[in-house]
């Protein structure tokens, strides 16, 4: 995920990193990463939790903003067999949560216009 | 080219999403979705965040998730079931004369890559038909150890990649090619990211210029990339382009 600030709420964290903030840790699917301290309020400092859970961090100091990177559990790119809740745009900018779909199977189909 | 799909399978209880992944955002995936009319779902996902969350590298990608919203199939080489062939591809870049040497070039490695279109869609149709009993269905396990490799540099490299695509859409063209650069070293295996890159640079106007994805003649120099559309696939035999599908 992208920020100009050190500090984002925890919805826009959840969302953008697929990590589900749990009394047992972040949590993906089953899998979870204890975080000691336990992260409180809807404010969370990304930069104490990115170090906690093992995220990568990129600065760019021009522009002042921060890329946060994903997790590299087992060294495979997906920790968990449950899907996040991919949350994106479509072409009106309306939001669409993968969620939604619950009790249906989904084919999700990338592609690219170039 | 999926909603004809969708429309004969709906009624199996799936739902198809298509994801443009483009930093150029909306108004360049726009002419190619209202060409394709689709009634399902069709996002747009401008910082790959299919790279991150689910392992997409290459397009066409698909994941498969059942109705418990867990994952069956990773992230996997998708072609559409009526497949669009190298000369419909040429066709709908319009009417251009003469088509560019390196156009060519580019048509003919893209016609060696190699896709089992049949087997992917009878593995599809296997998967509507019998749910978790079909043996297309993979177990949690399977899921996360066929998801693709992910080093702790390549983690680094995504957050690269969103920063360059951050710093793109905010105008800073230049500052991000530095970001797109560590991004195609920390995930090599990451094509998508790559063509990313190349799309957004203007080597040549027109209708072109986002499938040019590479110099132009004789400015090889100013090219900011260490590798092109045409030399890398090259250099990985276009044959290997996707990995072939495995049950």
């Amino acid at each position: 995920m992208i920020t100009d600030s050190l500090t984002v709420d925890r919805a826009t964290f959840e969302q953008r990193t697929g990590w589900t903030l749990k009394p047992e840790g972040a949590c993906k699917g089953d899998h979870c990463i204890p975080l000691n301290p336990a992260p409180e309020g809807d404010r969370l400092d990304v930069g104490v939790l990115a170090e906690q859970m093992g995220l990568p961090v990129v600065h760019d100091a021009d522009h002042r903003v921060w890329a946060i990177g994903p997790e590299s559990i087992g060294a495979r790119s997906l920790a968990s067999a449950e899907a996040p809740n991919l949350t994106l745009p479509d072409l009106d900018g309306k939001m669409f949560e993968l969620h939604s779909l619950r009790g249906r199977k989904v084919l999700i189909v990338a592609w690219s216009p170039y | 080219m999926w909603q004809a799909f969708r429309n004969q399978v709906r009624d199996q209880g799936i739902e198809v999403v298509t994801v443009g992944m483009d930093t150029a955002g909306a108004e360049a995936c726009r002419p190619f979705i209202e060409a394709a009319l689709p009634e399902h779902p069709s996002l747009i996902d401008e910082h790959h965040q299919l790279a991150q969350l689910f392992g997409v590298i290459n397009i066409p990608n698909s994941i498969w998730i059942d109705e418990q919203g867990m994952i069956v199939r990773p992230a996997e080489a998708a072609p559409a079931p009526p497949s669009v062939t190298v000369e419909q591809r040429a066709s709908n870049l319009g009417d251009m004369g003469d088509i560019p040497q390196r156009m060519l070039e580019i048509f003919g490695e893209a016609s060696k890559i190699e896709v089992n279109a049949p087997a992917y869609e009878a593995a599809l149709r296997d998967w509507l038909a019998n749910g978790a009993d079909s043996q297309f269905a993979l177990s949690a396990d399977q899921v996360i150890d066929r998801s693709g490799p992910r080093s702790a540099d390549a983690a680094i490299g995504h957050a690269h990649f969103e920063m360059a695509t951050y710093l793109e859409k905010a105008g800073a063209h230049d500052a991000a090619i530095g970001h797109f650069r560590q991004a195609h070293e920390l995930v090599p295996e990451n094509f998508a990211y790559r063509r990313q890159a190349w799309s957004l640079e203007s080597a040549v106007d027109g209708p072109l210029a986002r499938f040019w994805q590479g110099p132009a003649e004789g400015s090889e120099g100013e090219w900011p990339y260490a590798g092109d559309w045409l030399s890398d696939v090259r250099e990985m035999g276009a044959e290997n382009y996707y990995p072939s599908f495995t049950p």
